[in-house]
């Protein structure tokens, strides 16, 4: 098409006048900060939406990163399929869903050399999801355990040593489960002896009776905030699925919070960072991960608002008060007993997921 | 001539263009894509009727819209049987000067955010809440009750919400009606309750209607209430929908299950206005 017939074009027309309705607006809109370089979008979670964690970086680098909370990698990649390329330079994102996004070729491989992968835990590098046909496509940048969550003043500690205090009497309709179906499946696992990792079709029968049983016990399944709020206020003295980033945080309110890594083992959650393809400030992108992954922003990000978690980092600028909240100490024990996230193929997932609904619409 | 019938023609449309335009681009245009994604397989894409068919074999999914059908029920009558009081008080108690005052009152819980509000009620209903200390430091209970994470608390929740609603519906039935009824009445004998019952009562039928309609329709397509203060015990229909996209993005099966959510929606509009003359309000 020439430019002449593209121009007389209605729809070219249309799009011509938008695009520069679009850029006076910007112009309008970037005329208040016009001190600042560029703009970092990110895609988040709600950890990284503290401004103890951003503020140093955008002063540093003279940016201004603009965040959008999301809860679960569906709900994320939907936000990014309904925008347009380059909108986006930087995502969180489950570890173990990063290949989800290579699938859609939306992330951009990171140069190993110019990221700390040496001062990581090497346990929670997670390589199996994200490297990705010899290229890494994300970085673990945060990590804790979907384990048990107590309140050590109300229940004998020396019971959460075992998942088995789950499906007894002894706490019936004093425990919560944290509404979140592969973390808790994990530990579903776990209870019946078998490994996260090795789970297929034919363990979901098992699975459910030990959920059912999990259910039976419960006063209720809630997501992040119900169930910290429950375990929190006495509402319930055990939460299936907490750890540390449930009590930790609120270390210093309620010292009695704690956290078990039972006999059975417990499920290793971690986070990752990942860089898009298109993004038109891959720079300014790869600094924002290096500041995450750096030992200030580990720490900061270690000790954010929304929740705590261990930082990848074993460098990570933490305080010695801090440490022992983590119990940053105990992590090489910790991450022995620890297995992986399930992370089933699509149609384990649906079956899984399914198998959720059924075990809260049980009574 | 002509022009003039033409003009006469084209005013009605002309200022019924920028609702029609509304509904088409908020309305029809998300409700068509909404209904082809429900026909589109999550894996692969290509056309499917499974995402439909899962709702009607799975009884965990089936169970969800019976809890929501119950809920709502509940939610619907006893927001009625409250709020009809409240307005009759309102109308016909109050003195006219006050009735302003009453009603601003009356609806302020909707200043509040619907959030906080649900939290709140958590509060009140939890183990160590207000409600389960008076109960047991009055001695009626020596353990506290489990009210919060039920679905009475949900219930209490959306009869909060709901009986403001009502009682505003109610109430403006209830100021239209002319006084010469209940005088006519008087005259030909009937006392206070048979007024009530046999002159009153049915002519603000429309406006109870036309409020447990809006209550019905709010109510079952509710998410935040029932996550907040049901914990999980059971699952509504908009937590099924919202389950299938938090991380399996699942927008094809979620977007099946609120067409049908919609079709319930659209039968209890129907049984409404055909039985009980909606249209009147």
């Amino acid at each position: 098409m020439s430019a002449i017939s593209a121009s007389r074009n209605p729809l070219s027309i249309l799009k011509s006048h938008l695009h520069a309705a679009c850029a006076a607006t910007a112009l309008l809109l970037g005329a208040g900060s016009v001190a600042q370089a560029a703009d970092l979008n990110a895609l988040i979670w709600c950890d990284h939406s503290d401004p103890a964690l951003l503020q140093p970086f955008e002063e540093a680098n003279n940016v201004k990163v603009n965040v959008k909370e999301f809860e679960g990698t569906g709900a994320g990649l939907a936000i990014v399929e309904q925008s347009q390329p380059g909108d986006w330079d930087v995502m969180v994102i489950d570890s173990i869903d990063i290949p989800r996004g290579v699938e859609k070729g939306l992330f951009e491989p990171l140069p190993d050399d110019k990221l700390p992968l040496a001062d990581m835990f090497p346990q929670v590098k997670m390589d199996g999801s994200t490297v990705v046909g010899g290229k890494r496509y994300g970085i673990t940048e945060k990590f804790g355990y979907n384990t048990i969550g107590y309140n050590k003043t109300k229940v004998d500690p020396a019971d959460m040593q075992s998942m088995a205090a789950l499906t007894g009497d002894k706490y019936k309709g004093k425990v919560a489960i944290y509404d979140y179906y592969l973390p808790v499946i994990g530990m579903a696992a776990l209870a019946i002896g078998k490994k996260t990792a090795d789970l297929t079709e034919a363990d979901l029968p098992a699975l459910k009776e030990e959920l059912l049983k999990m259910k039976a016990n419960a006063k209720l399944v809630g997501e992040v905030t119900a169930s910290q709020t429950a375990l929190a206020t006495g509402e319930v003295d055990i939460l299936v699925g907490g750890g540390e980033w449930v009590t930790a945080g609120l270390a210093k309110e309620n010292p009695a919070l704690d956290f078990s890594i039972p006999k059975e083992g417990a499920v290793l959650w971690s986070q990752s960072l990942a860089m898009f393809k298109d993004s038109k400030n891959k720079d300014m992108a790869l600094k924002f991960i290096q500041y995450v992954m750096s030992p200030e922003g580990q720490a900061r990000l270690a000790t954010s608002s929304c929740y705590w978690g261990m930082p990848a980092n074993n460098k990570a600028a933490l305080t010695d008060d801090q440490k022992k909240i983590l119990r940053f100490d105990e992590q090489p024990g910790f991450l022995a007993r620890a297995q992986a996230y399930p992370a089933p193929n699509a149609d384990l997932d649906k079956k899984m997921q399914d198998m959720w609904t059924e075990m809260l619409q049980a009574k | 001539m002509s022009t003039a019938g033409n003009n006469g023609r084209a005013l009605p449309w002309a200022l019924v263009t920028p609702a029609l335009g509304w509904t088409l681009l908020f309305f029809v245009l998300p409700f068509i894509a909404m209904g082809f994604s429900s026909l589109t397989a999550h894996e692969g894409g290509g056309f499917t009727a499974s995402n439909y068919s899962q709702f009607f074999t799975n009884p965990s999914y089936w169970q969800a819209m019976v809890n929501s059908l119950q809920v709502t029920a509940i939610v619907t009558v006893v927001s009625v049987l409250l709020a009809y009081p409240f307005a009759w008080i309102l109308a016909e108690q109050v003195p006219e000067r006050w009735q302003r005052l009453a009603l601003m009152l009356a609806v302020l819980p909707f200043w509040t955010s619907y959030v906080v509000r649900s939290y709140s009620w958590l509060l009140v209903l939890a183990q160590n809440g207000v409600i389960n200390r008076a109960l047991t430091g009055s001695g009626l209970f020596s353990e506290p009750l489990q009210l919060a994470n039920t679905r009475f608390a949900t219930v209490t929740g959306f009869v909060h919400f709901f009986v403001m609603l009502l009682t505003l519906t109610i109430f403006a039935n209830l100021k239209q009606l002319s006084p010469s009824y209940r005088k006519a009445a008087a005259d030909l004998g009937a006392g206070p309750v048979r007024t009530f019952l046999h002159v009153i009562l049915p002519l603000t039928l429309p406006g109870i209607m036309v409020g447990a309609f809006l209550t019905f329709v709010l109510c079952i397509g509710d998410y935040i209430t029932p996550q907040i203060l049901g914990g999980n015990n059971e699952l509504l229909m908009p937590q099924l929908v919202m389950m299938q996209i938090g991380r399996r993005g699942d927008f094809p099966l979620a977007s099946a299950l609120s067409i049908i959510l919609m079709a319930v929606v659209t039968i209890a509009y129907l049984a409404c206005a055909r039985w009980l003359k909606i249209e009147r309000a």
